[in-house]
C-alpha cells in the first residue's frame, strides 16, 4: 500500500495532483464525467476585480508539443465567483480548492485576494504574477524582484490564507524573482506558466494570434519547467507547486523528485479530459514500479 | 460530452478538398448542430469536425482540407481507430422551426444541416434546402438532401450550377417560418440582413478544448459572453452581435 498525500501550506491533500487555472474552468465540465474529489485540488479560472472577455480571437493555436493561448483572463469578476460560482461549486466539489488571482494593480491583487480569502472554500490563493496575455499588468508584476516582493506583502497582509505565488518563465533570473517573493511572505511558490511564444500562418502571412503573441504550454515546455522547479527549489525554502508540460503520473514523480510539493497538469486536461484523473489513477502503480511508498519522502530527491 | 473509440468505414474524397468519413461506434445523444473533437496522429489540440449525420452506430463527417490535423484526417484509411470526443456542442432548436423551416448552407457549413433536415422532416416539416458553393465542383450532397424529401436550391458565385450569385439570392424561392444556418460568417451575416423570421446559426472559432474549458472560443453576444463550443456553436439570430 503506497502513500500518495503530501502537505501544501499545512492543508493535507490526498494526492499532489493539482488542475492548473484556466485549464479546468471552475471545475463543472469535468465534474460532469468524473468525481472531481479525486483530485488533490484544483486551481480554478483566474479571478480578476472585474469581469473580463479577455483578448480577441483568435486566441489559441497548435504548436509542436503543445499550444499557444491568449485567452487574456478572461473571467466573470470576483463577485459573480463569490456570489455564484462558489456557491454552485460547493455541489461538486468538497475540498478547499486555489483560487487563482490576477490583477491589473497591487490594489486589486489585494482586493481579489482578500474577498476570496474570506471564503470559507478557499484553500489557497494563487497570486499570478505571471500572464503573458494581458498588457500593463499580470506578468509585469512577475518579472521584476521588487514589484513582485510588494505585490506579495502587501496580499500578504490582506488574507489569512496561504499565498502561493505563480511565477513567470520569461525571466533572466526565476530564482530572483522566487526569493523576491519569499522575502515578500509569500507561502509557496508555484511554477511555470507560459512560455511566450507565436505561430504565423504562411498562408494569410500573418500570426496566427488576434494578439500576435500567446503563452505555449503543453508537453514540449516539461523539461524548461522541471529545470526551473529543480533551480528554485535550491534557492528558496518554501513549499514548491510545479507546473508546466505534466502529462502522466510518471512527469509528477520527476517534478516531485526535482523539488515539487505539489504538482499541476495543464495542457493536458484540454486535449483529454480524463487527463488529471488518469494521473491520479496512474499514482499507485508507478510509485510501485519505482520503489517509492510515501509520496512526501521523495520532494527533492534528486538534488 | 462522451469519449470513445470510434472505427473508420470509409473515408474518400466528396469534392474538391472535401472529404466524407464515416465511422462506427457509439453515437447515443448526439443530436443536429453538435460536433465532435478528435484526436489526430502528430497533433496536440483535437480538432472539431461538425456532426453531418449520427444513425444507429454510424457517424458522418464532412470536412475539407485546410491544414495540417484535416490533411492528416484525409490521409486515413478503412479500419483506423480514433479517439474521439462526442456530444459537443449545444445543437440546434428543433421545435423553434415552425412548418416550414428553410435550411442555409454555405460550403463546409453544409454537412451539419443534413441531420437536422432529417430530424425536421421525420418532424414532419416542409424543409427547403439553400446550398451556396463558389462553382460547380464544389457542389456536394444536393441529392442527399433532396432524397430525405427537402425541396434544394442550389446557388454558386460563378452561375455554373443554379442560381448565380450567393444563398441570399435563393431565398426569394421560398416561404418559410424559420431559418437554420451554418457557413462563413459574412454568409450569416448577409442571412440575417434579409431574413425577416427568427434564425438559428451555427458560428465558428478557434478552439482550445471543445467542450468548455479553456475559453479560447469565446464571443461577445447580446446575452453575454458565450464559450462557443459549450454555449454554442448555434447561437439565436438576436443575440449574435456581428
Amino acid at each position: 500500500m503506497v502513500n500518495t498525500s503530501v502537505e501544501l501550506c499545512g492543508i493535507t491533500l490526498d494526492n499532489p495532483v493539482i488542475p492548473a487555472s484556466g485549464t479546468f474552468g471552475y471545475g463543472k465540465e469535468f465534474a460532469e464525467i468524473y468525481d472531481i474529489n479525486i483530485l488533490g485540488t484544483f486551481s480554478f479560472k483566474g479571478t480578476t476585480g472585474e469581469e473580463r472577455f479577455g483578448n480577441p480571437t483568435p486566441r489559441i493555436a497548435e504548436t509542436p508539443g503543445g499550444m499557444l493561448n491568449a485567452v487574456g483572463l478572461q473571467n466573470p469578476g470576483v463577485e459573480h465567483v463569490i456570489d455564484t460560482v462558489l456557491p454552485d461549486m460547493k455541489s461538486y466539489f468538497h475540498k478547499k480548492v486555489m483560487a487563482n488571482v490576477s490583477g491589473f494593480s497591487v490594489d486589486e491583487y489585494v482586493r481579489v485576494s482578500s474577498l476570496l480569502g474570506k471564503e470559507e472554500q478557499v484553500g489557497w490563493i494563487e497570486l499570478n504574477i505571471s500572464c503573458p496575455n494581458v498588457h500593463g499588468g499580470g506578468m509585469s508584476f512577475g518579472t521584476n524582484e521588487r514589484s513582485a516582493r510588494e505585490v506579495t506583502k502587501a496580499v500578504k497582509s490582506a488574507t489569512d490564507k496561504p499565498v502561493i505565488v505563480k511565477l513567470s518563465p520569461n525571466v533572466t533570473d526565476i530564482c530572483s524573482i522566487a526569493k523576491a517573493c519569499e522575502k515578500g511572505g509569500a507561502d509557496g511558490i508555484s511554477l511555470i506558466n507560459t512560455l511566450m511564444g507565436m505561430r504565423i500562418d504562411i498562408r494569410r502571412k500573418k500570426p496566427v494570434l488576434a494578439n500576435v503573441t500567446g503563452g505555449y504550454s503543453g508537453s514540449g515546455v516539461f523539461p524548461v519547467a522541471l529545470r526551473m522547479v529543480y533551480q528554485v527549489f535550491e534557492a528558496v525554502d518554501i513549499p514548491i507547486v510545479g507546473m508546466g508540460g505534466v502529462s502522466s503520473a510518471e512527469d509528477v514523480i520527476e517534478m516531485m523528485l526535482a523539488g515539487a510539493t505539489a504538482v499541476e497538469v495543464g495542457a493536458a486536461n484540454l486535449i483529454d479530459p480524463y487527463a488529471s484523473k488518469k494521473i491520479v489513477d496512474g499514482l499507485p502503480p508507478a510509485m510501485e514500479k519505482y520503489g517509492i511508498t510515501t509520496l512526501k519522502d521523495i520532494i527533492g530527491g534528486a538534488h | 460530452m462522451k469519449n470513445t473509440t470510434f472505427e473508420i468505414l470509409t473515408n474518400a474524397p466528396l469534392a474538391k478538398d472535401v472529404y466524407r468519413m464515416t465511422l462506427s461506434g457509439d453515437t447515443d445523444g448526439v443530436v443536429p448542430g453538435q460536433f465532435v473533437d478528435i484526436q489526430i496522429d502528430g497533433g496536440y489540440l483535437r480538432r472539431p469536425i461538425s456532426v453531418c449525420d449520427a444513425e444507429g452506430r454510424v457517424l458522418t463527417l464532412i470536412y475539407k482540407t485546410v491544414g495540417k490535423g484535416t490533411e492528416e484526417m484525409a490521409s486515413y484509411k478503412a479500419g483506423k481507430r480514433l479517439d474521439l470526443l462526442t456530444s459537443l456542442g449545444n445543437g440546434y432548436d428543433l421545435f423553434a422551426s415552425g412548418d416550414h423551416p428553410l435550411l442555409i448552407g454555405g460550403g463546409v457549413g453544409v454537412p451539419p444541416l443534413y441531420m437536422l433536415a432529417k430530424e425536421l422532416i421525420k418532424q414532419g416539416k416542409d424543409v427547403g434546402v439553400i446550398l451556396g458553393f463558389n462553382t460547380s465542383c464544389e457542389i456536394f450532397y444536393e441529392e442527399e438532401f433532396a432524397s430525405l424529401g427537402a425541396r434544394v436550391a442550389i446557388t454558386t458565385v460563378d452561375g455554373s450550377r443554379g442560381t448565380k450569385g450567393f444563398v441570399t439570392d435563393a431565398l426569394g424561392l421560398f416561404d418559410y417560418t424559420f431559418v437554420y444556418a451554418c457557413g462563413p460568417k459574412p454568409m450569416l451575416k448577409a442571412v440575417c440582413d434579409k431574413i425577416t423570421t427568427g434564425g438559428q446559426f451555427s458560428l465558428e472559432e478557434r478552439m482550445g478544448c471543445g467542450f468548455g474549458a479553456c475559453m479560447g472560443c469565446s464571443v461577445k453576444t447580446a446575452n453575454g459572453f458565450k464559450r462557443l463550443c459549450k454555449d454554442g456553436p448555434v447561437l439565436n439570430k438576436e443575440e449574435i452581435l456581428w
